[in-house]
């Protein structure tokens, strides 16, 4: 049987459809939820200053510093609260954090 | 009252706790089990309290009894501890006709005089010395369980004694000395006792 | 051929559980169920199971150590009683809501207080609204049956399920059973194999989500039918039951009905009471009839309906109160279930056997005596009843 998919699973579907226990039959699927759009605050990578120490990516609470190949590139805002944890542990004054500007 | 037709055996033990009237009544409803009859044996239960009044029961019988209320009018009764009788009203309820066996060195005059006089039908067990001769400890509980089957007759001796050394080879397989000694507790409790 | 055997409800309930050799037992051994796990860690020493026994130390960590194996695919199963399983409440409500399955021995006994550890309905009544499915038993034989039926149930309903027994007086009462061979139990009850669970890495699963506002409402109405779909199941499992053993179980049992007038409504032990009574009025002449309630979760309500719709005067026995000064849960249920019917019968309610208290044939004659008077003056009087409490307005009379 083909299960259904968390996407599926919305504000408009009715009890008859919904999985047993509200079970998830996928993983990962917190990713759908686009987060990004909580932020008040936004950190800034500045790149220059960044020596790549990468203390800033175990800290995040949301998984939102990709890392690619030992190095870490730019936030992503899909998924950034905004919450500063990275400001505040990065060593090296790597990280700015503004006022989010949509 | 319950109805009289098909209405089981009923006898209540009274013990202290940790004496092994409990195991004793269930050793009873075994042995009564064995011989095909239908059986319930239950304990009063309260908290675990060594050496206080217990009370147990059986109910034996040729067809299935559904009642599950304690027994309040026992055909006989059983008294494993002597010393209950200053505490404990054991002849409460006892039916007309109905047998009380008792666990005692005492001569059967002083139980009746230390029960007020009491004239019924009785049924006194030195379970202590038999035990003590056959088994050379004192474990009453096979003495006063050859007691109940002799005196009440609710089972049959020959079928009793058959089944209960397939009992005790089962139950003492590893320990074969006991087997023998507990067949001699079971007969020469059946070979002495008489109700009187 | 069945097993001619002798032995109390416990063991009875852990000679079940050897027979179906669960995935995982988590327990905490609790009064009067203690012996349940006793037993069942001798099979294990025997090497009669396989089950991996998780000893905790609390009821709150059985509980959650079933909730966690059956969640990752485990056929899972515990024993409890009186404040062990008032204990796991909070667990109860994930175990349903999550719609795990579970089989759960529960010895009824009392709550405290006063600190009591004798025999009532007030724990697994508390808990009737958990959404467990719960089957009482009225004796040693019943609850064997019911067990070995609850693991196809709870498997085919995805809800968990209590087998209740009557503490001590058939949990710690020795008496005659028969047993089903060891090979057809197994071949009964089958292999658990669930679709979706925890430990299939071929299918990711996630259990117990969060339930915002907007989704809760939703997964509760469906449980609310897995409950009710839940009556087909337990049927469907009698009846292959029925044809293994010879055994048949439904809903409810109903004693010598066909022409009642009067009549009592009861669940577990005092039931096989009560029908000694009944036999007995039958030979005086008196038409008194006996319904015992096998399955309170779901409530059947139509077949108790159906069966008490022609009575005159009806007591419903309660062996718990629920506080309300409107009579116990059975009675509440019971009168609900008969308000819809054109005839319905008088009805009264009796709280009887707390903590303990012995429930013995005259309190049946008592109880049938005053709905004989009952159903000839047509006035039900107080609803709400004690029996076999000592009562000073009555001594005065």
């Amino acid at each position: 049987m083909s299960k259904m998919k968390a996407a599926d699973i919305n504000e408009k579907i009715t009890w008859q459809d919904i999985t047993p226990g509200a079970e998830i039959y996928e993983p990962a699927t917190s990713t759908m939820i686009k987060t990004g759009e909580w932020r008040v605050m936004a950190p800034v990578f500045k790149e220059e200053k960044c020596k790549q120490c990468l203390l800033c990516v175990p800290f995040c609470p949301d998984s939102s510093i990709p890392v690619k190949e030992g190095r870490r590139g730019d936030f992503d805002f899909d998924h950034c609260k905004g919450c500063g944890i990275c400001v505040s542990v990065c060593p090296f004054d790597a990280i700015d954090f503004v006022k989010e500007a949509r | 009252m319950s109805s009289q037709v098909n209405r089981p055996v009923e006898i209540r033990w009274h013990g202290r706790g940790g004496q092994g009237a409990k195991t004793a009544c269930l050793l009873l409803a075994e042995a009564a089990f064995f011989s095909g009859k239908y059986v319930q044996g239950f304990p009063e239960y309260g908290p675990e309290r060594m050496g206080a009044p217990i009370t147990a029961y059986n109910r034996i019988s040729d067809e299935e009894c559904s009642v599950h209320s304690n027994i309040y009018t026992p055909d006989h009764v059983v008294v494993v501890d002597e010393t209950l009788l200053h505490s404990v009203d054991v002849l409460k309820g006892m039916r007309e006709g109905g047998i009380l066996i008792i666990n005692s060195k005492k001569e059967s005059s002083e139980i009746r005089q230390m029960l007020g006089g009491y004239d019924g039908r009785l049924c006194v067990v030195d379970a202590e010395r038999i035990s003590t001769e056959t088994l050379g400890r004192n474990f009453p509980n096979t003495p006063m369980l050859a007691a109940v089957v002799k005196a009440s007759g609710v089972l049959d001796q020959a079928q009793f004694t058959k089944d209960m050394k397939k009992s005790f080879e089962h139950k003492f397989r590893t320990k074969p000395e006991v087997i023998e000694g507990n067949m001699k507790a079971l007969t020469k409790t059946m070979e002495e006792v008489y109700v009187e | 051929m069945a097993i001619r055997e002798r032995m109390s409800g416990n063991e009875a309930v852990a000679t079940a559980m050897r027979q179906i050799n669960p995935d995982v037992m988590g327990a905490f051994p609790i009064t009067p169920s203690t012996e349940i796990p006793e037993y069942f860690s001798q099979f294990m020493a025997n090497g009669q199971v396989d089950t991996q026994f998780v000893p905790v130390e609390s009821e709150h960590s059985a509980m959650s150590v079933c909730i966690g194996a059956s969640a990752a695919g485990a056929r899972a199963m515990t024993a409890t009683s009186s404040c062990g399983l008032a204990f796991m409440w909070e667990l109860l409500y994930v175990a349903a809501s999550s719609r795990l399955p579970l089989t759960m021995a529960v010895a009824n006994r009392a709550l405290t207080g006063p600190i009591s550890i004798g025999n009532d309905h007030s724990d697994s009544m508390g808990a009737r609204d958990s959404g467990w499915l719960q089957i009482y038993a009225e004796n040693n034989q019943e609850v064997y049956d019911n067990f070995i039926q609850a693991v196809l149930i709870t498997e085919a309903a995805r809800l968990p399920i209590m087998v209740c027994q009557d503490g001590f007086i058939t949990s710690h009462g020795v008496s005659n059973i028969q047993l089903i061979e060891d090979e057809k139990v197994k071949a009964f009850v089958g292999e658990y194999e669930p679709e979706d669970y925890l430990l299939n890495d071929r299918n990711p699963l996630a259990v117990g989500p969060y339930g915002t506002a907007p989704y809760y409402m939703e997964v509760k109405r469906k449980q609310a039918q897995a409950m009710m779909d839940a009556e087909e199941i337990i049927g469907d499992v009698a009846r292959r039951f029925e044809e293994l053993t010879g055994r048949s179980y439904g809903f409810i049992e109903e004693y010598r009905m066909e022409d009642a007038e009067t009549a009592v409504v009861v669940i577990g032990s005092s039931a096989g009471t009560g029908k000694a009574a009944v036999d007995e009025l039958r030979e005086r002449g008196v038409r008194a009839g006996l319904i015992k309630l096998r399955v309170f979760r779901p409530f059947p309500a139509k077949l108790i309906a159906e069966a008490l719709s022609g009575v005159k005067a009806v007591a419903v026995m309660d062996k718990t109160d629920s506080f309300s000064g409107n009579g116990g849960p059975l009675f509440s249920e019971t009168r609900s279930a008969l308000y819809d019917r054109k005839e319905r019968p008088l009805m009264v309610n009796y709280i009887y056997g707390l903590g303990g208290r012995d429930v013995t044939v005259d309190h049946f004659f008592e109880v049938f005596d005053a709905l004989g008077r009952i159903a000839e003056s047509g006035e039900p009087g107080e609803t709400y009843r004690y029996i076999g409490v000592r009562d000073a307005e009555e001594r005065r009379r």
